[in-house]
């Protein structure tokens, strides 16, 4: 059998190089994502049916074209129509294309975490003289961010892979890092096992410290 | 003083309530009772806007509102005219029990917050829980969660407090704790609505009770009257139906 474990060995400290963008890209992404995503998720359950009508057609959208073909049409797609995207780079086109994508997901998410908070919250806080904004970053956005993390997290998690897609755009990120040493040395099963184990090691670190924040938000909660 | 005048809602079809009339001057506590389904949970719920009235003027503490012609702000006016208690507590479920009393005093107010918990201190004390200060409401008996909101509708001084069937979600043997803490405040010269069907509450407690059936008033009065010398028929049926029930 042609296997050279050492090769992997070799290859790791070469491809965590790249993690740095790797982390960037999804990092970005996700707090663009959780932006757009919480207005999308307040102009979804907004009583204006213009705004809730809006945040559906975005929703319906993004959930359903590919997470490639979205990057093409962004990076290739729009400098063709507009001519000043062409001074966009591919770093910046992969953080908007992942962070649209993954708003349009994580408006369900937020509308979900939203609804299941009870009705009562809101009215104790309008009795005791809150304004509506102010009942929502102060009671109900806590309680619905506790409800909505094990949903964002998988979310955030989508987005550390997919930024492996960036490599289409011409990011070299440790997908690309690996798929480069692979053409060199022909060990192809060694360099994508090196990656595979990398993107592992990096959700299992972030599963860790979701845990974490899990079980501080639950403080609260704990009888 | 509080004044309502030919207050209206319907929901759909249904006439909830149809041109309500009635006074309560400062320091009273008025009872309001009736058969389930009558009116009298929509119409405290009017008073602070949790329902929209979809007629009527309603005047608090000089805040007037006319529920056909009104803006946001008078809304939040008569909002901050008044605090609720309601049926299931609806404490701040982030928050500490502490934190639940201050919250109001620190947004709404604008207190510092040292100011804040020296005063929510006083009023946990005042409702005997002073100890639970840093308990979340998940680790709070019925009762107590109830009298955390009792100490968080007493923060603002409103102008009166509104209360929704304060006891009709505790167990039995939890009535009593809040029973007696709302008549403890009640004696302060609070001025209090309170919806109930603690008959023997609303007699020892209230300066004045309402009796409504299908969205009206049947009668009003004082306890003795309208509890124990009812004029209307539908008024001495539903007392007698209640008594049969309790016996029972």
């Amino acid at each position: 059998m042609n296997f050279d474990p050492s090769y992997i060995l070799e290859l790791l400290p070469r491809i965590i190089g790249y993690i740095p963008i790797t982390l960037f890209m999804a990092v970005l992404a996700m707090i663009l994502a959780i932006a757009v995503g919480l207005v999308l998720a307040l102009a979804r359950n907004s009583k204006n049916r213009l705004l809730s009508a809006g945040a559906a057609v975005y929703i319906s959208f993004f959930r359903a074209i590919p997470m490639l073909v979205q990057l093409f049409l962004i990076y290739y797609g729009l400098p063709q129509l507009f001519p000043i995207f062409t001074k966009m780079d591919a770093v910046t086109a992969a953080v908007i294309g992942f962070g649209f994508k993954q708003a349009a997901f994580l408006a369900e998410i937020f509308r979900a975490a939203f609804n299941s908070v009870d009705k009562g919250q809101m009215e104790a806080s309008l009795t005791v003289g809150m304004t509506k904004v102010q009942a929502y970053r102060r009671i109900i956005l806590p309680q619905a961010a506790r409800n909505a993390l094990p949903g964002t997290g998988n979310i955030f998690i989508s987005l550390i892979k997919e930024t492996s897609l960036a490599f289409t755009l011409g990011v070299v990120e440790i997908f690309a890092e690996a798929k480069m040493q692979a053409a060199e040395s022909f060990r192809f099963f060694e360099a994508y096992l090196a990656v595979a184990l990398i993107y592992w090691l990096l959700i299992i670190v972030y599963s860790y410290l979701q845990q974490k924040l899990e079980n501080y938000l639950d403080r609260p909660y704990r009888t | 003083m509080i004044k309502v005048t030919n207050l209206r809602k319907r929901f759909g079809d249904l006439v909830v309530l149809d041109g309500i009339d009635f006074e309560v001057k400062d320091g009273e506590v008025l009872s309001i009772i009736g058969p389930s389904g009558s009116g009298k949970s929509t119409l405290v719920r009017c008073l602070n806007f949790l329902e929209r009235p979809d007629a009527g003027v309603i005047e608090i503490g000089g805040v007037r509102v006319d529920a056909e012609k009104c803006t946001n702000r008078e809304i939040r006016e008569l909002r901050l005219q008044t605090a609720m208690v309601f049926q299931n507590y609806n404490l701040f479920k982030n928050k500490t029990a502490l934190q639940n009393v201050t919250e109001s005093l620190i947004v709404v107010k604008k207190m510092p917050k040292k100011q804040a918990e020296e005063l929510g201190m006083e009023l946990l004390r005042q409702v005997g829980l002073e100890d639970k200060r840093d308990n979340y409401p998940a680790t709070l008996s019925g009762g107590q969660q109830q009298r955390v909101s009792i100490a968080r509708a007493l923060a603002l001084r409103p102008h009166a407090i509104l209360l929704d069937e304060p006891t009709s979600s505790l167990d039995p043997e939890l009535v009593s704790e809040v029973l007696q803490t709302i008549k403890k405040i009640a004696e302060l010269d609070t001025t209090m609505i309170i919806v109930t069907h603690e008959m023997d509450f609303a007699r020892d407690v209230s300066d004045h009770v309402i009796f409504m059936a299908d969205g009206n008033i049947v009668e009003q009065g004082p306890p003795a009257e309208v509890l124990d010398n009812p004029r209307m028929d539908r008024t001495k049926q539903f007392l007698r139906t209640f008594h049969a029930n309790r016996k029972r």
